[in-house]
């Protein structure tokens, strides 16, 4: 099955890089169009993703057990809701930073619910993102948003994290 | 962007000082994680490349300023879910189509599902919590967006 998984990536890699030679060798547009989204992406997330993969690396070796445990564990109420959005207040990039923190922190003794804050928060209300999109939609709208989407995650974190971990759930990577 | 270079290096400098050892460990660590990740990037960018090509700023622009607000908002959170935009790119076209009528609701519909919701970032969401939390995750936050969307409707006079 595994196995499978990664022939499969390989194969379907193989065949896009594949289709963007050919496109670039013929002419062909899409092709090109694409090659180019590829690129721009490449660039955005190259330029967070190694500080933010270097940062994750030394929490691991530093970060303390017990002090995640503490604030953002099983005997955290509340408040580990409170820390964890406030952490993804400072939170760069978007859901795609905020997963492999999010797991660092399950590793290191968080608790399901608070990891389901913590991603959310981070897709809705980091700080440059929320200053940017007021500058733009005002800060009618951005108030609103935040007001009604922030307790709606940490309401429905609590509920889904209690309920995988009532049923025994753990995460595993790659599962 | 810079402060995240320059906390990044400061925090290096800093561990290096205090601990050589521990901070070469940190690094191997961060390759490791990094190598182990970069497939699912890679499927993840494909999928953006490819998805933006089929669905462009511009169709989305045309299908948001429909005259129907409530099949607005249906599309917007539609896009919203299957596209991947950064902020720097989503947002000035959100104020664009805010200068051309727009609604209010829609639009929030749009971004709120762009940052909460992520198709294209489930290769990466997978690899990490598995399929099955992946996929409620995500449902419940498009319901999320719904609800936002909704009320932002109300409070800006669009929908009574």
């Amino acid at each position: 099955m595994k196995r499978n998984n990664i022939i499969i990536k390989i194969v379907s890699i193989s065949a896009y890089l594949a289709f963007i030679l050919f496109s670039f060798i013929t002419g062909f547009n899409p092709g090109k169009q694409m090659a180019a989204n590829f690129i721009t992406f490449s660039v955005y997330m190259l330029k967070i993703l190694p500080c933010a993969f270097v940062l994750i690396g030394l929490f691991e070796v530093w970060g303390k057990k017990e002090t995640i445990e503490k604030h953002f564990g099983q005997e955290s109420g509340i408040k580990g809701h409170i820390w964890a959005v406030l952490l993804a207040g400072t939170t760069v990039g978007g859901l795609y930073v905020a997963f492999p923190v999010a797991y660092s922190l399950y590793g290191k003794g968080a608790k399901l619910s608070v990891i389901f804050t913590y991603i959310g928060a981070s897709a809705i209300c980091r700080i440059p993102m929320t200053i940017f999109e007021a500058s733009f939609m005002g800060i009618k709208f951005s108030a609103i948003r935040l007001l009604v989407s922030l307790p709606l995650v940490i309401i429905s974190s609590i509920l889904l994290g209690d309920y995988l971990e009532k049923r025994g759930y753990k995460i595993m990577a790659g599962k | 962007m810079y402060y995240l270079y320059i906390i990044t290096a400061f925090a290096l400098l800093l561990s290096f000082i205090a601990d050589r050892r521990k901070t070469l460990m940190a690094i191997k660590i961060t390759v490791k994680k990094f190598v182990n990740i970069l497939p699912a990037f890679l499927a993840m960018l494909i999928l953006v490349s490819v998805v933006l090509f089929i669905v462009p700023d511009k169709t989305i622009s045309n299908y948001l300023g429909g005259n129907n607000k409530f099949t607005g908002v249906i599309f917007a959170s539609f896009f919203g879910s299957i596209t991947l935009l950064p902020g720097f790119i989503a947002f000035p076209l959100c104020g664009i189509l805010l200068e051309k009528g727009v609604t209010y609701m829609v639009l929030s519909a749009f971004t709120t599902t762009l940052m909460m919701v992520g198709v294209l970032t489930y290769p990466i969401e997978k690899e990490y919590f598995g399929m099955k939390v992946t996929v409620i995750r995500n449902v419940i936050s498009f319901f999320i967006a719904i609800v936002v969307a909704l009320i932002t409707g109300i409070f800006f006079g669009e929908i009574f």
